[in-house]
């Protein structure tokens, strides 16, 4: 069992069709939505974790972007500017996954691109403005 | 007991190079295994250093006089309001003024992105600032508007002038009885006592190295935003007549310091302009102060650590808006720092607002510098108010308008 979380980005035209039931329909996986909205583009965007064989989870994605979903990987999401942290540790109680957390050693403020679901609560709470989404 | 060390005999072990510095986190193990007497013979300065957001903070600039000359009257930086109620062409930038047009709170909560302190930041990395003023003119200044490009470079004078930094302890910040997240200038305080959000470098913190202002004082050179400057007067809201451990640490907020340094000479890595969701603009400021190792007093105020140093929980969502109730308790700095703390039976997360890892830097670049002579302790000129001299903390005498005023 291997776990993909990615960015799914439905175009306009797109948001009215049930993309993501049909995909489930037709592969072996399962899904978990982390987050999904329409932006004010009215771009639908949703964050999901896919679950299953690796070459079912690639099948999957292949076929959602043969519907017309841009599909990108979510660590390229939520991004931290290291110069720009100052590792005060603001950030740390609003994350709700852990994926910003204090090193109780070094009292550094560790980011985990694995852990993050890239919510944005981060992105204003951040005095610094060193945590950056892109979608 | 050992003989005192005086200010020339540790300035001229400086000059030697013989001089023996440690951080003020170094020296709680110094202390631990040598003992006091011990330590105060070979330790002759501690360093300390904090970086976290002090509000009270900004800039003096005098920006040259155009042609012709205007006596400016009004004057934004980078849309910023900057105080010119001064001569001609001198300004002060205070670090939490708002850029002209932020929409504030009123989309709760606001972002305050930029402001007073992201152009202090600016200048200081060497980036143009615009400057904008008006004036009414006169026979001697007629120049009624300007809108240029201003480069610290050029100058004549850009000087940070604080009229208080550097806080001894502070309160912890709880929210107990709001019904959602909180925002606040502790950060953003989770609800049900979600979240224990703490303002203070503890152990390394300048003031609580010196409890009763025995070093630190009038005159006293300190590190500032990467350069060199120094204390000039006894902060805003200094009040030594908090309560006190018997270690002499005040239980709660005390003693703070005005700061005066050369902006010229700072590094945008100590002066950072930051944006407290919902709250406003705020500095995250580097200080840092050299101790000397006077006697055995002073070893054992510098070996104090952040189990000996505690601060009170207080709730930010009525309690402190409103200056009602008391403390919910007080906690360590030692608790606060192993990220979660126990209040009212249950487990608080905490999560700080000033860099502990900067704050070690701060100590350690100033051991640096004194090591490499670069750095000389100057002995007061005057001493901080100390309890017994101050007249402690007022809260304001509220005297409604509609009563006879003309005392």
């Amino acid at each position: 069992m291997a776990e993909r979380r990615i960015v799914l980005h439905f175009p306009k035209e797109l948001l009215d069709q049930p993309v993501i039931s049909t995909t489930v329909s037709r592969y072996d996986v399962g899904f978990n939505i982390l987050r999904a909205n329409i932006t004010q583009d009215q771009e639908g965007l949703m964050v999901l974790g896919l679950q299953g064989e690796l070459g079912e989870i690639e099948s999957a994605i292949e076929f959602m972007r043969d519907q017309g979903v841009r599909v990108q990987p979510l660590d390229q999401d939520v991004v931290r500017d290291d110069e720009v942290c100052t590792d005060c540790g603001a950030c740390i109680v609003v994350c709700p996954t852990g994926a910003l957390s204090m090193d109780l050693e070094s009292r550094e403020v560790n980011f985990d691109a694995e852990k993050c679901v890239a919510c944005g609560i981060c992105v204003p709470v951040c005095p610094p403005r060193a945590m950056s989404i892109h979608f | 007991m050992m003989l005192g060390k005086s200010y020339d005999e540790i300035n001229a072990k400086i000059r030697s190079g013989e001089v023996v510095v440690v951080t003020a986190e170094e020296m709680v193990d110094v202390v631990g295994e040598l003992g006091v007497a011990k330590a105060a013979e070979k330790v002759d300065v501690v360093t300390t250093g904090t970086f976290g957001p002090m509000c009270s903070s900004g800039a003096f600039l005098n920006f040259g006089h155009s042609t012709p000359r205007m006596k400016v009257t009004q004057a934004w930086l980078n849309e910023v309001p900057a105080y010119a109620g001064l001569a001609a062409v001198d300004l002060y930038i205070g670090a939490t003024e708002v850029s002209a047009g932020d929409p504030l709170n009123r989309s709760h909560p606001g972002r305050f992105n930029y402001g007073g302190a992201h152009v202090i930041q600016d200048l200081v990395a060497g980036k143009d600032v615009r400057l904008r003023g008006i004036a009414y003119g006169t026979d001697c200044y007629p120049r009624r508007e300007i809108d240029t490009w201003i480069n610290i470079k050029d100058l004549n004078e850009a000087y940070m002038c604080n009229p208080r930094n550097a806080y001894q302890n502070y309160n912890v910040a709880v929210n107990k009885f709001a019904d959602r997240d909180i925002y606040t200038y502790m950060g953003v305080v989770k609800k049900d006592l979600g979240s224990a959000n703490y303002c203070s470098a503890g152990q390394l913190s300048p003031l609580l190295n010196d409890p009763h202002y025995r070093a630190i004082g009038i005159g006293t050179r300190i590190f500032i935003g990467g350069a060199q400057g120094y204390v000039f007067w006894q902060g805003t809201q200094h009040d030594p007549t908090t309560p006190r451990n018997e270690r002499g640490v005040p239980t709660g907020g005390a003693g703070t310091l005005s700061t005066v340094g050369d902006l010229k000479q700072m590094d945008p890595r100590w002066v950072v302009g930051v944006s407290m969701l919902g709250y406003g603009v705020s500095l995250a400021l580097g200080i840092g102060t050299a101790i000397p190792i006077l006697d055995e007093e002073m070893a054992w105020y510098t070996s104090v650590s952040d189990a000996d140093i505690v601060a009170p929980i207080v709730d930010y969502s009525r309690n402190y808006g409103l200056n009602e109730g008391e403390p919910l308790g007080h906690v360590s700095y030692a608790e606060l720092k192993s990220g979660e703390i126990e209040l009212e039976g249950r487990k608080v997360p905490t999560t700080p607002l000033s860099s502990y890892v900067r704050a070690r830097e701060i100590a350690e670049t100033l051991k640096s510098w004194i090591e490499a002579g670069e750095f000389e302790l100057s002995e007061p000129v005057q001493p901080l108010p100390s309890a017994e001299e101050s007249p402690g903390f007022k809260m304001l005498n509220y005297r409604p308008v509609e009563e006879e005023g003309g005392e």
